[in-house]
């Protein structure tokens, strides 16, 4: 790592940080993936975690993800509330009995100091009614700021976890600011140069999230929204239904990566159309339902393919 | 005797458990060792982040040997019977059985001698089991175990258990068992920190003194002490004052186990965000405490925190990040602030309409709608000026709307109190945005300024009306809208600022404010089954406090009591006349007069009702009774017209010497049946006038 040049190091720049997480986490043994190419609200969604997370087969992976929350946006005039922001990824399973140390070291790498800094792990269980899923851990404080989430992940899509994974999500952002002691997040410097080299999220994102904000809460086609919620829906169970095949003495799927996209689409669209506030109270209710009924239909068509069943 | 040491290490336990977990470690191990004959001394649990422990004290070697004796088969009874016996006993041959005789004939008996086993067998069966089936609120699975069914549930992963057994003088020994692939030993480790290493530990006080030394308190009363010490000597020395907070100590003391305490600034312009608002941010948020000018009794822009380590720096990057967390945290709570007071409460209005209340009743805007009107009702009753408490009815509830509510649920009313000032709504409006929630518990204040009363009475009685009327009464330990904490309030409200009111129809005027189609019970019950609600919620106030809950039921028994100051005030009066000796003896008259009725009705099959006929009356006795009646009956009839109960009673207590006089003189059952009849009738109206204050035979001895 000494032979890092300046601008690549995790404190001076937001690649850097990046960058580090992956070498951190390749050296460990993980795949590193690349982000996928959907919108979706949190690494969780991934279907590299929420699919891989089932079955008895082992799986380590770590990715950047994009992720997409579209009630958060402030118009780019929050110092750190973003609707488009970064996560990065962790999943392990089965969930390895010194991940606490690994995640320690992995904060040691980003330059994050155990002797000078105060890291507490505080009680935070992890829920996503959207997933069917639920697991208990932390989050993982950094002088009282919360830097990661720290989850064992005990079911997942409706389907029990056996073996129980280990998912870390940095928010990278956040623990970006922090080791760059910036408090705006668009301040942040993202290729680590100085001068006219330099760029910062600002110039990345400040008119991204602009837009996008404008978009999400006052123009995004609510009619359209409606109409693709339905069509991913339908197209989600038309290609679970049409994935089956009995085959010998087991019953297999062929299509559960397609199908769950569309469910990933459907929550997309969802969280678009709530941030757009035309979804009533009772209704929402029942919108989450939906998607969660195809994430358990993906979920169990997940255990009969080739990666997410036993043998 | 040799004692138990116990230590259970995991990753992080949640703050708000450690508690409980030590109690029920302690509770379980105990139970179990007294259930098995092992009488202990004494025993202590702890709990820190990272461990549970426990230590028992003076636990014997070995249970005790158990003799018994087993009856069996009668002697030369049948084959299978014999053979069943030994079976159960263990006996190799009937031989070994001893015979004897009784009435019924010669038995066998078998002696059963069941040594007791070495106590520390006994810990290394029990232990796995309380592990197993421990009482977590909620517990998880991990790692590659959690592939099968049946593995380890526990709070988060358990990496190691320490278990000794041994005297205090020796070497002790391992309590040796295995769970889910954890063996037992005597190896636990220091702060994650600060000490990680291995740690090899024999009986509690090493244990303890060894973790002191690797950086671990162990006894979380000895952190929250270290942490209020320090916090109060670190305000002081600034000249601030702590700002004490039990439940965010407790908290915090689990969540370190080396506590280190630092003092971090915020901006004074901060200072401009109402304090509650900022202490609910710095504590909710970052589990940080808030000091205060003690002369001013301002919050001061400081605050502080408690570290889990002693840092290398001491301390300087911990509280520069703590500092920008909270900056951060501040900066949102007041734009947040701000951002309310763009808006005058009146103008959120609307879109309670489009908030549901409850399915059944309706939309929020619907319900502060009827609340407006019972306010206004309620208010000139209480001597309050009606458009105020219409005014204020109508806005208490809007800051719910608020962003500093959306984020502090707690602060809900105390904001509406901030943004209805800073709009120059009236004081006493603006006090009963905040005031009307109130009081929430037996222990908390009940407002007096009657516009706060009005609107106070007006949302606790449409609540309870309302779930009345869609047949949603607490039943048993549910009570998921906390209609019982209502009912209380109302109570209070009343009483204590001495209004009168009449709960019936308080009742009527509220339910004729809910559509008809909302109220699925018998409309013409609700109010008076309401009223016996009070009357429970009456009856157990009154008996925490102190008075005879029976003295309750003896002034509803009257009848149509919805006033429930004067209830209140019979109860009082009566308590006070049955201390005396006038009453415990008019009371013994009445009870006497009332057995020998019941006795003489069932006999006849029929009541002594009607007026006595004074041509029948020969005995002095009789006439003295009967003229005392009529007297106490009209003073007494005169003295509860005017309220004034005391005077009831003391006009009651003049029927004592003619009553006793009667009894003494006066032979119930004459001979004549006509005589016989005038009397028992004049006994009831004995009863009939002490019903002028209560009913005297709801009345416990």
């Amino acid at each position: 790592m000494d032979a890092l040049p300046a601008h690549m190091r995790p404190e001076r720049s937001f690649q850097g940080l990046i960058l580090t997480l992956q070498r951190y986490w390749a050296d460990y043994g993980c795949v590193i993936l690349q982000p996928y190419d959907m919108e979706v609200g949190a690494g969780t969604f991934h279907p590299a975690t929420t699919l891989r997370a089932l079955g008895p087969k082992r799986w380590n992976a770590a990715y950047v993800q994009p992720s997409r929350r579209p009630k958060d946006g402030r118009y780019g005039e929050n110092p750190n509330r973003l609707q488009h922001y970064y996560q990065f990824q962790v999943i392990l399973k089965p969930s390895p009995p010194d991940i606490q140390e690994l995640y320690l070291k992995s904060l040691a790498a980003i330059g994050v100091d155990a002797a000078v800094h105060d890291i507490r792990f505080v009680e935070d269980d992890w829920e996503s009614p959207t997933l069917g899923a639920w697991g208990l851990g932390w989050e993982c404080w950094c002088d009282g700021m919360e830097v990661s989430q720290f989850t064992y992940f005990q079911q997942v899509a409706g389907v029990e976890c056996a073996p129980v994974s280990g998912e870390l999500t940095y928010g990278l952002e956040r623990l970006a600011m922090y080791v760059q002691g910036v408090d705006r997040v668009y301040d942040l410097n993202f290729n680590g140069r100085e001068g006219a080299q330099k760029v910062t999220y600002g110039d990345v994102f400040l008119q991204a999230e602009q837009e996008y904000s404008r978009h999400n809460f006052e123009y995004a086609d609510t009619t359209m929204l409606f109409e693709q919620f339905r069509m991913a829906e339908e197209a989600c169970k038309k290609y679970l239904a049409a994935g089956w095949r009995e085959g010998g003495n087991q019953r297999e799927h062929l299509m559960a990566l397609p199908a769950y996209d569309q469910c990933i689409k459907a929550s997309h669209a969802f969280n678009l159309l709530d941030a757009r506030g035309v979804i009533s109270v009772t209704e929402r209710q029942s919108y989450i339902l939906r998607v969660r009924e195809l994430a358990k239909a993906c979920g169990e068509a997940w255990v009969h393919t080739e990666a997410g069943r036993a043998v | 005797m040799p004692d138990l040491l116990l230590e259970l290490f995991s990753e992080e336990i949640p703050a708000r458990m450690q508690a409980k977990a030590a109690d029920d470690l302690r509770r379980m191990v105990t139970d179990k060792l007294v259930a098995e004959g092992l009488v202990y001394e004494g025993a202590k649990a702890f709990a820190t982040p990272r461990r549970l422990a426990l230590t028992v004290h003076g636990i014997p070697v070995r249970q005790p040997d158990l003799k018994e004796e087993r009856r069996g088969p009668r002697v030369g009874g049948a084959e299978p019977a014999i053979q069943g016996f030994l079976k159960a006993t263990g006996l190799s041959s009937i031989d070994e059985a001893k015979i004897q005789s009784d009435k019924k004939g010669d038995f066998y008996i078998a002696l059963i001698e069941k040594p007791g086993r070495p106590a520390i067998e006994v810990l290394a069966d029990i232990l796995p089991v309380i592990i197993r089936t421990f009482p977590w609120p909620k517990s998880m699975r991990w790692g590659e175990r959690s592939a099968k069914s049946g593995s380890l549930s526990w709070v988060r992963p358990l990496h190691a258990i320490t278990a000794t057994f041994g005297l205090e003088t020796e070497e002790p020994d391992v309590v040796k068992f295995s769970i889910d692939g954890i063996e037992t030993g005597q190896t636990t480790y220091g702060h994650r920190f600060m000490a990680p290493a291995e740690i090899s530990v024999r009986r509690f006080a090493d244990y303890d003194a060894k973790l002191l030394a690797a950086k671990v308190v162990l006894d979380p009363e000895r952190r929250k002490d270290a942490i209020l010490t320090d916090a109060r000597q670190l305000a002081f020395a600034q000249g601030f004052e702590l700002v004490e907070d039990q439940n965010l100590l407790d908290e915090v003391a689990g969540l370190v186990e080396w506590p280190v305490v630092l003092m971090g600034s915020f901006d004074e312009d901060f200072l401009s965000i109402p304090d509650e608002v900022i202490r609910a941010t710095i504590r909710n948020n970052q589990k940080c405490f808030v000091v205060r000018n003690p002369k001013t009794g301002k919050l001061a822009s400081k605050f502080i925190l408690t570290a889990n380590i002693e840092a290398t720096d001491g301390g300087k990057a911990i509280i520069a990040g703590n500092e920008r967390v909270i900056r951060a945290r501040l900066s949102d709570a007041k734009f947040f602030y701000e951002t309310d007071l763009k808006t005058k409460l009146e103008e959120r209005l609307p879109k309670f309409d489009h908030i549901v209340f409850h399915e059944k009743l309706g939309t929020q805007g619907e319900r502060i709608r009827r609340i407006e009107r019972l306010a206004a009702e309620i208010a000139p009753l209480v001597g309050a000026d009606v458009e105020k408490a219409r005014r204020a009815a109508r806005l208490a509830k809007a800051d719910l709307l608020t962003e500093v509510v959306g984020e502090f649920p707690e602060l809900q009313g105390l904001m509406g109190k901030y943004y209805a000032l800073a709009k120059g709504e009236d004081a006493t409006v603006a006090a009963a945005c905040e005031d009307h929630y109130k009081p929430q518990g037996p222990a908390d204040r009940v407002p007096t300024d009657p516009v706060s009363v009005s609107v106070a009475l007006a949302d606790k009685i449409d609540t309870l009306v309302g779930f009345w009327a869609i047949d949603e009464k607490p039943t048993g330990s549910k009570d998921p809208f906390a209609l019982r904490r209502a009912a209380l309030g109302v109570i209070r409200l009343i009483t204590e600022n001495a209004l009168r009111l009449s709960i019936l129809k308080a009742a009527w005027s509220a339910m004729s404010g809910l559509p008809s189609k909302v109220v699925t019970v018998d409309a013409a019950k609700l109010p008076t089954d309401l009223l016996a609600f009070f009357a429970d919620r009456l009856k157990v106030q009154l008996r925490e406090q102190g008075a005879r809950h029976d003295l309750v039921d003896a002034v509803f028994a009257l009848g149509g009591q919805d006033d429930l100051l004067m209830v209140v005030r019979r109860v009082e009066a009566l308590g006070k006349f049955l201390d005396s000796d006038d009453g415990k003896n008019l009371l013994a008259g009445t009870k006497r007069a009332s057995n020998i009725l019941s006795i003489e009705e069932k006999k006849d099959k029929r009541t002594f009702d009607g007026t006595p006929d004074a041509a029948l009356y020969r005995l002095d006795e009789e006439k003295a009774l009967a003229k005392a009646i009529d007297q106490a009956k009209s003073e007494a009839g005169a003295a509860v017209a005017k309220e004034n109960f005391a005077a009831a009673m003391s006009a009651m207590a003049k029927l004592r010497p003619p009553v006793d006089a009667f009894f003494d003189k006066v032979r119930v059952n004459d001979d004549d049946p006509k005589v016989r009849e005038n009397r028992l009738k004049l006994l009831n109206e004995i009863r009939a006038a002490t019903r002028a204050v209560a009913d005297f035979s709801k009345i416990q001895d």
